[in-house]
């Protein structure tokens, strides 16, 4: 009697647990007729994720969640802008610690279950890049305040620093001959930007975990500045009293500033900031220019850190 | 090195055959781009894909030459094709740039051209295309005699220029960049030593014959 084999189930019929753990409500759905199934998953390893509302709605159409997850600069995964959706499959956000140190009284070591402990919203941000594209994205994440009350900062400190992982054998981007910049990316804010309620850490997008391409497991996003300011994959949040040293900045000092607030009136050497490309499916003629807008629309949240600060000079 | 050579009544069909193959990227990419299959940045996507395949025709035209000298193989007769190609993306991406990606926003274009340099070098490079392709024919060089060899010495600069371009107008220099930059500097710099090259090597040879 031949030994039994148990019959080889492909991976592509295997049910994503996103799919298994909505079951009944895609059941109703089906019922009532529209039998769309679970929309194709763009990323690696990302699992729903629920949120309040945060009540920071732009009115703007979102970004299709195709070209948020496609559309990439991550250069840990490769300089292409496909290549961190390509590339990032082999990274591993978990098990993941967050250290917070520097000049806090109570420095602290986060695991991902208790930054994913911190109550949660969803916040529709406009994410405007310093190339002159932009997409309005919808984080889960929560204020990074809460996080640095948690490790009670010390008077003296005035930035806060933060640093990306380095893990050559799962980043692409961190081996071989040609680096594009020193690793870790490393990227920082004055405290009281840190503070503002607008800057999150971001632990998802569109409802779901962050994806890989994307800064998994948490990102910082900064709305009002350029998304090289939205450092990816932090392992390590330092409260400073210098100002840190910022990658970007460090690679080409006079292109990209430690501020970096987004600036129409400020143009990049190489290119204008005061239009932009805003990305969105359907082709050549989906996606739109306009006017970019001073600290990205956020001016009355923010303009009054920068009160007497000549913005030309400190880009 | 021999290769199989191509019987001549193919020549002119090969020649058409290269035009044709060409453009498969520039009107394959069109179409997806047209009909919403490019993700992310269309225009940027079909723009900067226009760009490299200028480069590589430039890089390919350029290398007919010592591929002759140094190999033995004879392909002048596609040297125009490749040029023309070159010609039609260069075209093509300044098309996509003005139209697509500007929306003919003629003071931003003006602008762009003026004022950044990466884009002044690769609007030099156009430019500097336009006689080359005007005498991309046989009546032109039958009527400019030796002086089309000399205005066509222009593509050497226009490959530079491509290269510049391209590397100028990245964030971070990275090992693409830098591959094509030494692909023209090498070609170029046959140009410089090719003389001398081929003079020692006929020196050489006739002393082998001689002995």
């Amino acid at each position: 009697m031949p030994p039994y084999r148990p019959i080889a189930i492909p991976g592509s019929e295997i049910t994503p647990e996103s799919v298994y753990f909505r079951r009944r409500e895609l059941l109703r759905l089906g019922a009532a007729g529209g039998l769309a199934l679970a929309a194709p998953s763009f990323a690696f390893g990302a699992t729903e994720l629920a949120a309040r509302p945060g009540g920071y709605d732009p009115d703007e159409q979102v970004t299709p969640e195709a070209d948020a997850t496609s559309y990439n600069n991550f250069y840990e995964f490769g300089t292409g802008k496909a290549d961190p959706a390509a590339h990032s499959g082999e990274f591993q956000p978990r098990p993941w610690t967050l250290t917070v140190d520097g000049l806090a009284g109570k420095p602290a070591e986060f695991d991902l279950d208790q930054l994913l402990a911190f109550e949660l919203e969803e916040r529709i941000y406009r994410m405007r890049c310093v190339e002159g594209w932009s997409m309005v994205i919808p984080w889960i994440g929560f204020p990074l305040a809460a996080l640095l009350d948690r490790v009670e900062p010390l008077g003296s400190a005035r930035y806060v620093a933060f640093e990306t992982v380095v893990r050559p054998e799962e980043m692409p981007g961190q081996r071989g001959v040609f680096q594009p910049l020193p690793w870790p990316y490393v990227e920082g804010l004055r405290l009281d930007e840190a503070l503002s309620p607008l800057t999150i850490l971001s632990l998802g997008m569109y409802g779901k975990t962050l994806p890989n391409q994307n800064g998994a497991p948490v990102r910082l996003v900064v709305p009002w500045k350029y998304g090289f300011k939205g450092i990816k994959s932090i392992v390590r949040i330092t409260l400073t009293e210098d100002q840190p040293v910022t990658t970007w900045n460090r690679s080409a000092p006079s292109e990209y500033g430690f501020y970096a607030n987004v600036n129409p009136e400020v143009d990049h050497p190489r290119w204008s900031q005061a239009t932009e490309n805003r990305i969105g499916g359907g082709g050549f003629f989906g996606s739109n220019d306009r006017p970019t807008l001073m600290f990205n629309g956020y001016g009355d949240e923010v303009a009054d850190l920068y009160a007497g600060m000549d913005l030309k000079a400190n880009f | 090195m021999v290769l199989p050579a191509l019987p001549r009544r193919y020549h002119a069909a090969s020649i058409w055959a290269l035009y044709a193959l060409g453009l498969v990227p520039a009107v394959w990419t069109f179409y997806l781009g047209a009909t919403g299959q490019l993700i992310g940045n269309p225009v940027k996507i079909f723009e900067h894909l226009l760009g490299i395949w200028a480069l590589r025709f430039l890089i390919l035209t350029l290398a007919i030459a010592p591929l002759r000298d140094l190999a033995g193989i004879n392909w002048v007769r596609y040297r125009r094709a490749l040029g023309l190609l070159a010609f039609w993306y260069v075209a093509m991406h300044f098309l996509t740039y003005m139209v697509l990606d500007k929306r003919l926003a003629f003071d931003v274009i003006v602008e762009d051209i003026t004022k950044r340099w990466f884009i002044t070098i690769g609007m030099a490079a156009l430019v500097m295309l336009i006689p080359l392709a005007l005498t991309s024919n046989s009546w032109s060089i039958r009527r400019l005699g030796t002086g089309w060899g000399k205005l066509h010495r222009l593509i050497y600069a226009v490959a530079a220029a491509g290269a510049l371009h391209f590397c100028l107008a990245v964030k971070v220099v990275g090992p693409e960049q830098l591959i094509y930059a030494g692909l023209v500097a090498v070609l170029i710099g046959w140009r410089l030593v090719r003389h001398r090259f081929m003079q020692r090597r006929r020196a050489r040879r006739l002393a082998e014959v001689g002995s």
